[in-house]
């Protein structure tokens, strides 16, 4: 299946992942609408230090820690899709505790979210990848070998 | 075709049935369920109580989920015998199930300490199950005075849950601090602060020497009084089936990696079984719902024939009370590693060149970091520690192994 990938090689730190995001899953049709003067709680962060910036969102891992330990039934895996029913979710942030990869963080309401792949947004496909100035987030499939 | 029998119908009888089907799709399953409730989130009976969940959001699977497993689920039975040799379990209306793997996944119960006059008190619960969390709620209204006995777990989550809904709820524990199981003394105090300031009670250090109807008497000579009375001392394993058929016993059902018991053909998952505790290298039972999941799991692929191992289990949790989120991981064994930033606390445990525990409190932003580093047992000098003990993040990573992590699939 096609997943996320980072190449931090390319990644400028400018954020853009970010608002993309947060803008896609708003449910607004117009950016400065929704995110202009608001704290923006996006589903893909980029983390670095002085030298190296990169990207980070849920990995869709093939066996995934999160589905087995949240405590209400609410991550599932549906066609490869790690997602959340957030109304399920009740804030104890256990996906927090155990994601290896630091890719869960809570929305506005202390309900999880997590990067569902912009499938059931009105995008369509990553808005993270679509937006990156760099290409340093692609969208492709690729083999557990590589 | 394969007969399986589950007795028990939580989570670990979940990961059962998930783990055989991953591997028979075929086999007949047959869940023995106490409860008379298909299966639900049980942990969430505390959010239950404080409305931010119901009973329909608390289903921990969809409502076809036995069906589409092709389970035969069958409620308000109890397993009361097995026969090891014969292998077959009998249940308490007589029926006799016979197996070829039986997975005991029966959990445990509350400890009822056997305290003086505890009969005399007229409205006492424990905080287990759903129908613990309904019937306690049946007893709650504005002008209840609420008494929960154990600063655990249990009963701060029940203390949260009910707090805005009685008139005042006191909490006291034998132990001079909270969560005593899970939080060292400057972390306990830490979360005391907080839930006092929410208006919660708290008689630490002291325990109740009898009730009096609607009195408690207290070592200290305090008397607490209260309409409602909430037990949550601890809990006990459910090992009784096994141990009936002469399995291995210590605090919960001996089980080693595979989830087998020593009895053939049974398997052990859940807050009933004591398996293996990697952060001590020695048998706990690690009464955690993600433990019981994987257990489960793990018990139902190596009952269906496959080959699974569930060795790197460790303690953990994460826990909020009234906006507070706590976590902590694995064994508090080491060299303590310390980090404040605004009223947050972060203590790390180090010890051979490897992260063996934590307790975060308040800070707990992409806290897995910190778990991944003790589960799969990194090298801390093969990892810029000084920056993770700061902020969790991937950048402690080289960028090799970043590139594993973020450009294949994992």
């Amino acid at each position: 299946m096609k997943r996320v990938y980072v190449n931090e090689e390319w990644c400028l730190g400018c954020h853009l992942c970010e608002y993309n995001c947060a803008f896609a899953n708003s449910g607004e049709r117009d950016m400065v609408r929704a995110l202009k003067g608001k704290k923006i709680f996006p589903r893909i962060h980029v983390e670095g230090d002085e030298k190296i910036t990169f990207a980070v969102s849920c990995r869709h891992c093939t066996d995934p820690i999160c589905i087995k330990s949240c405590i209400a039934g609410a991550i599932s895996k549906q066609d490869g899709v790690v997602k959340i029913d957030r109304t399920k979710c009740v804030g104890c942030l256990t996906c927090v505790l155990v994601c290896p990869y630091g890719a869960l963080a809570p929305g506005e309401n202390g309900t999880m979210q997590k990067c569902e792949l912009c499938l059931e947004n009105s995008c369509g496909a990553p808005a993270c990848v679509t937006g990156c100035p760099n290409r340093a987030i692609v969208y492709e499939e690729r083999s557990d070998a590589q | 075709m394969k007969r399986y029998v589950i007795v028990g119908n939580g989570t670990a009888a979940v990961g059962c049935i998930e783990g055989i089907r991953s591997v028979d799709k075929t086999g007949e399953i047959t869940v023995v369920s106490e409860e008379k409730h298909p299966v639900y989130s049980r942990p969430l009976i505390s959010y239950y109580l404080e409305n931010k969940t119901d009973l329909a959001r608390m289903k921990y699977r969809g409502d076809g989920f036995y069906d589409e497993n092709g389970c035969r689920v069958l409620y308000g039975r109890r397993a009361v015998a097995a026969d090891p040799d014969q292998k077959r379990v009998t249940l308490d209306d007589g029926a006799v199930l016979p197996y070829d793997s039986l997975c005991a996944a029966t959990g445990s119960r509350p400890f009822v300490p056997p305290f003086e006059g505890l009969e005399s008190v007229r409205h006492r619960y424990t905080f287990m199950t759903l129908d613990d969390a309904l019937a306690l709620e049946k007893a709650l209204t504005k002008q209840t005075r609420v008494l929960i006995v154990g600063a655990g777990l249990i009963g701060l989550k029940c203390a949260e849950g009910i707090l805005d809904r009685v008139a005042d709820v006191t909490v006291c524990d034998l132990a001079d601090r909270v969560l005593s199981s899970i939080l060292d003394a400057d972390g306990a105090a830490v979360v005391q602060r907080h839930l006092e300031a929410k208006g919660l009670r708290l008689l630490l250090g002291d325990s109740v020497i009898r009730f009096d109807g609607d009195t408690a008497v207290m070592k200290s000579g305090k008397t607490v009084v209260f309409d409602v009375l909430v037990l949550a001392v601890g809990v006990r394993a459910n090992v009784e089936l096994v141990k009936s058929m002469n399995g291995a016993i210590d605090r919960g059902i001996l089980v080693d990696v595979h989830m087998a018991t020593d009895v053939p053909g049974v398997y052990a998952a859940g807050d009933c079984a004591e398996g293996y505790d990697a952060s001590i290298g020695k048998p706990r039972v690690l009464a955690i719902l993600p433990n019981a999941y994987m257990q489960g799991y793990t018990a139902g692929v190596n009952m269906a024939g496959g080959a699974a191992a569930f060795d790197n289990a460790i303690p953990m949790n994460s826990i909020g009370f009234c906006g507070l989120h706590v976590m902590t991981a694995g064994a508090y064994d080491g060299e303590q590693v310390e980090e404040k930033q605004d009223g947050a606390l972060k203590r790390f445990f180090i010890k051979d060149n490897l992260l063996k525990g934590f307790i975060l409190i308040g800070a707990v932003e992409r806290a897995g970091i910190y778990t991944a580093l003790i589960r799969d047992r990194v090298p801390l000098d093969t990892v810029d520690f000084g920056f993770a003990r700061k902020t969790a993040s991937n950048i402690i990573y080289s960028p090799q192994i970043r590139r594993k992590k973020f450009g294949s699939v994992v």
